[in-house]
């Protein structure tokens, strides 16, 4: 009897009011997208009209002339979040890997808090040591002895120096570490123990079982994680302002300094003069976006299309 | 149909402890060459725990160790290094069938290539084992297929079919059939009686009707009720343990359980 009444009540509909309130705060965010993307290319309109499909592809920044191009920016942006990607996906999986072992001891439980831990470290102190600490290790311990043996090789030449888009893709790296680690983890860990057995159980060693089994059936989540990643990477700023080098130019060599879409903005806003100029800034705002944006969907329909195929 | 046979697995003093817990004490039985064995008792009275010593599937648990012997055609089980060899010969069919995330032929290939045989090679022990997992009228057009898009009965007889493919000498099975449907389970059964001429079966059921159909040997196991370990009661050719058996444990047993 008692059970009857709760089941009739539970499956009565919510009263409208109620409905009304949750749609309008699912619809929130949504809106604030569009809303957002409408005053960007609002604010950004003088640039849009003066410069055209050219601000895509042009290469130049002159604040003096007011000849402005995103072209630089963007390469900047991609290049450092694909190679701190590059960087962080194996050590990522790596320590996932050991982490998501079933005899899981005290040793990585602490190992495992520490690498959450690397999450909370804000980005500006994750700059500082970039700048104190990684940047004159990197100078003196990898760039500038790879420079001396591959000087010759275009993409390591030219004069090393600390502040470039290798040092950024490594902090990037570092930042990214994280994420990718503990998602995987999680992934690994879902990976029902049954197949860790059978394939055990024909012979194959714990080598053999990682890479023919658990991260192919691991992969999609995996996938998943590195999406995630590459969303941080790609709109990271301060961290990589200042060990970037903040050169409007696209680098020849990895050592060279180079700039991203959310370090210029975050560096000449405030003394960007005039509306050119400025508008300039909002724009590469919303071709940020709009990177950001083209990776994540590039991202899920590559997700969508593996899962089909794992389906079909 | 239960004539004399010579031993494959010898098992002699067999005690096995987690840890400090013991779970297995002083088992001693010979699994006869090219029969079917079945393991039977109540729930917890460790079957599962014998049928993975026979390949070292204990590997996979921390503190876990075994004392005692069990020999393999005079390889010693519990001592061996030779993993890879002794899993070639000791297959081992699980609970719930478990596809790897590959295709249908690279399942069956998985262990072929461990061994690092060459590809036609392969591709003959494929066929064959499929084959003989009675697979493959419903999967040689669709080989590249997913092994997750087959039925619960097609993937555990798949299972079979990758244990087959490095032609061991031993099968293990832990409950093959307890998420499968009836029509499922009878196919298995019959794979069962149709192999039990070429290989060594031992097999672990809750079913005593199953036991009694595919089984020419079977081992009563039973829980010490004050000290928790797993014994073995009674072991005796099939028709003999469910007509007159000797312990009156086993007789509680299979009469609580058919009457
Ligand atoms: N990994 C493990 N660690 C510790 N104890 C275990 C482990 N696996 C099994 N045991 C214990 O060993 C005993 C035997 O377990 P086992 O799984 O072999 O029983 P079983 O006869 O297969 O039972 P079931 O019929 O329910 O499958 C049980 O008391 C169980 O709790
Ligand atoms: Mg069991």
């Amino acid at each position: 009897m008692i059970r009857g009444t709760v089941l009739a009540r539970s499956r009565r509909r919510p009263p409208d009011g109620f409905r009304l309130l949750t749609a309008l705060v699912a619809l929130a965010a949504p809106i604030s997208l569009l809303l957002i993307v409408l005053l960007l290319a609002q604010q950004g309109a003088p640039a849009i009209q003066h410069y055209g499909f050219g601000f895509l592809t042009s290469r130049a920044w002159n604040p003096i002339t007011l000849d402005f191009g995103a072209l630089a920016f963007i390469f900047g942006t991609v290049a450092t979040s694909l190679i701190a990607l590059a960087l962080a996906l194996p050590v990522g999986v790596g320590v996932a890997l050991f982490l998501a072992e079933p005899s899981a001891g005290r040793l990585r439980g602490s190992i495992g808090i520490g690498v959450e831990l690397l999450a909370a470290i804000p980005s500006v102190v994750y700059g500082l040591w970039a700048v104190y600490v990684m940047a004159p290790f990197v100078l003196i311990h990898i760039e500038q002895p790879l420079a001396a043996r591959f000087g010759s090789v275009g993409v390591l030449g030219g004069p090393a120096r600390g502040t470039s888009l290798f040092t950024a893709s490594l902090v990037l790296s570092v930042m990214i570490l994280p994420t990718l680690a503990a998602v995987s983890r999680d992934v690994i860990r879902a990976v029902p123990s049954g197949l860790r057995e059978s394939s055990v159980a024909l012979g194959a060693t714990w080598w053999e079982t990682t890479w023919g089994v658990i991260l192919p059936a691991a992969r999609q989540g995996i996938f998943g994680a590195t999406v995630l990643a590459l969303g941080r990477a790609l709109g990271e700023t301060i961290a990589v302002t200042m060990v970037i080098g903040n050169r409007p130019e696209i680098p020849t060599s990895v050592f060279a300094p180079a700039y991203t879409l959310a370090s210029v903005i975050a560096n000449e806003f405030t003394e960007a003069t005039g509306q050119l100029y400025s508008s300039a800034l909002i724009e590469l705002g919303l071709v940020l976006m709009l990177v950001t944006l083209t990776v994540n969907v590039l991202a899920q329909l590559l997700v969508r299309s593996t899962a089909r195929e794992a389906r079909a | 149909m239960e004539g004399a046979s010579p031993a494959k697995l010898e098992v002699s003093s067999l005690s096995f402890y987690y840890g400090r817990f013991r779970a297995l004490k002083d088992i001693s039985l010979d699994i006869p060459e090219n029969r079917v064995t079945a393991l039977i008792g109540p729930s917890g009275c460790g079957k599962t725990t014998l049928l993975r010593v026979f390949n070292r599937m204990y590997d996979l648990v921390s503190k876990a160790r075994a004392e005692g012997s069990v020999r393999l055609d005079g390889m010693e089980v519990t001592e061996t290094t030779r993993l890879l060899e002794l899993r070639q010969k000791v297959g081992m069919v699980f609970q719930r069938p478990s596809p790897f995330p590959l295709s249908i032929y690279d399942n069956v290939a998985f262990a072929p290539r461990l061994l690092g045989w060459r590809r036609q090679q392969v591709a003959e022990a494929v066929e064959t084992a499929i084959t003989d997992a009675a697979l493959w009228d419903e999967v040689k057009d669709r080989l590249k297929d997913p092994a997750a898009s087959l039925s619960g009965g097609q993937q555990q007889r798949l299972s079979i079919a990758r244990c087959l493919a490095v032609k061991p000498e031993v099968i293990l099975m832990d409950e093959p059939c307890s998420a499968l449907d009836p029509v499922a389970t009878l196919k298995i059964e019959d794979l069962i009686d149709r192999l039990a001429r070429q290989y060594t079966i031992v097999i672990v059921t809750h079913n005593m009707q199953q036991a009694a159909r595919v089984a020419d040997f079977t081992a009563f196991m039973l829980m010490d009720t004050d000290e928790r370990y797993g014994q073995l009661i009674e072991f005796a050719p099939t028709t003999d343990l469910f007509n007159k058996p000797t312990d009156p444990r086993t007789e509680g047993y299979i009469t609580g359980r058919f009457g």
